[in-house]
């Protein structure tokens, strides 16, 4: 395997607030490798985008306490100086937000923005950067860029903005893109074009790309790897097939069987996680999802789970404490379509009987 | 644009249009004081009064007169002859305003110079103790009304009866002779007048700023590798600032009312130290001029702030 191109060690984020410590991320580890992507999957809270703004060093405050190791390129982007943070982002490393209204600035003509963000790194023309910036929103897919580059962002409709958002992304070749819910805001069928858009673009220039969302059906056509992360801690990671194949954590479970099917029939009913994300200033104990897991035995609340190879398998890795065994016989019935209830009652009617 | 500024110039002759019917009504058609006793001055006598009414048509009906005066306004720009000294009152507004242009523009400048500056830097420095005691300064400077304000530091600092002699005091607007010496006169008046709205700014500015600076197009901006001086100069002052220009035109309507009260104090000869004279000696025609006149230019102001205001924010351009 070749070097990865970004390695996040033991990633610790918490900020510091009235209502007292926030944990936003909590020992996080992930490698990306050129070209490839990596889907993050979480609810609101669970740390994806404070992770990745980490990267990017747009965390950095008063009141944030960063702490483990993000190297790229050989560097340590937490101990770089701000400047040479302000160097890699735009240039290096690339973000897209999920709004892409408020994320444009509503009084500059888009043209000037994307001329803003080559001259940010580059010594050039303002000619040759507006050149750039036809050319890069002709890759987007806008149409007549010549005419759309003098518009205001408001003259565009929500996917165009995105796609606006994305050439300015992409308008200095960065070696990462960073989409934080690229297409959350966004229509159902726009959100289809848009992540075709991504997926040629990546083909095309060979980006490696961070892609954050809570909609694991977005990421099944785009991602390499998946990491599922719950309550600033990543708790299954591994290859996208395996991910939707294979998954190990009563979590994802949950994840996958909230999306819905179009091939399932009418009265099948969806099956969401219960209870809500918990604060992350009082983490629960032990293994932070017990409160939520289905098949919680009562060790759980006490012992912390580490992210663990499944089946001696280093790509495919998992925090759950629950047995391998056990988790294969409760994936087995979820997967017939038995509820999390009846899945739990099997396996414990097993246990009774062994 | 030229349809909006015409329908803007529609409206703002329909408002000139209101507020002097309501002046009218408050100087001529309520009995506050007869004109034609002013006029008369100290005789009495029945038969001057009667002829005086009759001279200056003030026994013809009131809606008579209204019109007449309405077609003076409107039609010559003509605003009557006071009653007192029978001076022709818009050569009086005229020799006046250019006292009352500098006392105003000078404060506007001095007004935005401080509160901008205060206001950003507290919004950057925010939490720190700069930030802190810029806002509690503020707060003091808002509570000051004008006219305490403006004995106090004549109190303080004017060269005649000041504790600390550093400043040109009252009336020496009218004494200077020379260009620098009027702007050294000047020099407290601005101050005075500006103290209040350079706090309100400033603390409107860091509020605003601050709000704009938790925008996601700030997020984007310094994720595009810009440096934090252009983050916050070029894509959050320039948001945080459009707002103010909007607050402006109105505040400037209440600085005219300060400025007749500043004008008073350090005794420059404006309009708005004419106004204040012409209420004393109930010259209702100067004082229903002078109304007339600053409500024009209160409109105007406005209206070249609303241009302003559309230069600034491309979305309301078309509509």
């Amino acid at each position: 395997m070749s070097e990865p191109l970004l390695s996040v060690r033991d990633l610790h984020v918490h900020f510091n607030t009235d209502d007292g410590l926030v944990k936003a991320v909590d020992g996080v580890s992930y490698d990306i490798a050129p070209g490839r992507t990596l889907g993050i999957v979480g609810e609101s809270g669970s740390g994806k985008s404070v992770s990745s703004l980490t990267v990017m060093g747009l965390t950095r405050s008063k009141t944030s306490t960063i702490t483990g190791e993000v190297r790229f390129g050989g560097r340590d982007l937490l101990t770089a100086s701000d400047d040479e943070m302000r160097q890699i982002r735009g240039e290096e490393i690339a973000m897209i937000f999920q709004d892409p209204l408020s994320s444009l600035h509503p009084f500059y003509r888009i043209g000037d923005q994307l001329v803003e963000a080559v001259q940010a790194h580059h010594d050039v023309s303002k000619a040759a950067a507006l050149d750039k910036a036809v050319e890069l929103l002709r890759l987007v897919g806008i149409p007549e860029p010549k005419d759309r580059i003098g518009g205001y962002p408001h003259e565009f409709s929500g996917g165009m903005r995105q796609r606006v958002m994305i050439a300015m992304a992409l308008i200095n070749e960065p070696k990462l893109l960073i989409a934080d819910e690229p297409t959350t805001a966004l229509d159902v069928t726009v959100q289809a074009q848009i992540l075709e858009l991504m997926i040629r673009l990546k083909a095309e220039l060979d980006t490696s790309i961070v892609f954050i969302t809570h909609d694991l059906g977005v990421v099944a056509e785009m991602a390499d790897d998946i990491a599922v992360m719950y309550a600033g801690r990543i708790v299954e990671f591994g290859p996208a097939e395996t991910i939707f194949g294979e998954p190990q954590h009563p979590y994802t479970w949950g994840l996958l069987g909230s999306i819905p099917k179009l091939d399932a029939s009418r009265d099948e009913t969806l099956v969401p996680v219960t209870g809500r994300p918990p604060s992350l200033i009082n983490l629960p104990s032990g293994c932070a999802f017990h409160p939520r897991c289905p098949y919680v035995r009562e060790a759980h609340k006490r012992v912390v789970p580490t992210l663990e190879p499944v089946n001696g398998d280093p790509a495919h890795r998992s925090a759950c404490l629950l047995d391998s065994d056990v988790r294969r016989r409760i994936w087995e019935d979820l997967r017939q379509g038995k509820r999390p209830e009846e899945a739990r009652a099997d396996v414990m009617a097993g246990e009774g009987a062994a | 644009m030229g349809a909006y500024i015409t329908r803007r110039l529609l409206w703002t002759v329909l408002l000139l249009w209101v507020v002097s019917g309501l002046t009218f009504l408050v100087f001529f058609v309520l009995p506050s004081a007869d004109p034609a006793l002013l006029r008369a001055g100290r005789s009495t006598d029945p038969d001057v009064v009667q002829g005086i009414r009759e001279t200056f048509g003030l026994d013809r009906p009131k809606y008579e007169q209204y019109f007449d005066y309405m077609r003076d306004v409107f039609v010559h720009f003509d605003f009557g002859r006071s009653f007192r000294n029978d001076v022709d009152v818009r050569s009086q507004l005229m020799d006046r305003l250019p006292n009352t242009l500098l006392l105003i523009s000078g404060a506007v400048v001095v007004w935005l110079a401080i509160g901008l500056t205060v206001g950003m830097i507290s919004a950057v420095k925010r939490g720190t103790f700069l930030d802190r005691f810029s806002m509690t300064m503020a707060l003091v400077c808002i509570s000051a009304p004008v006219y305490w304000l403006g004995l106090v530091m004549l109190y303080l600092f004017s060269d005649d009866i000041g504790r600390f002699p550093l400043l040109p005091g009252s009336g020496s607007f009218s004494a200077a002779d020379n260009p620098a010496a009027k702007f050294e006169s000047l020099l407290m008046p601005w101050f005075v007048l500006a103290t209040a709205f350079a706090a309100i700014y400033a603390r409107l500015l860091r509020a605003n700023l601050l709000e704009v600076l938790g925008e996601d197009y700030i997020r984007t901006a310094r994720a595009k590798g810009l440096s934090e001086r252009r983050v916050i100069f070029r894509h959050g002052a320039r948001s945080a600032m459009t707002p103010i220009v909007t607050v402006l035109g109105l505040d400037v309507g209440i600085l005219v009312g300060g400025a007749i009260l500043t004008e008073t104090v350090f005794n420059i000869p404006g309009i708005g130290r004419l106004t204040y004279d012409a209420i004393q000696r109930n010259d209702i025609v100067t004082v229903q001029g002078a109304t007339l006149f600053l409500a024009l230019a209160v409109c105007l102001c406005n209206l070249v702030v609303d241009v302003i205001y559309s230069l600034l924010d491309p979305r309301v351009r078309l509509s």
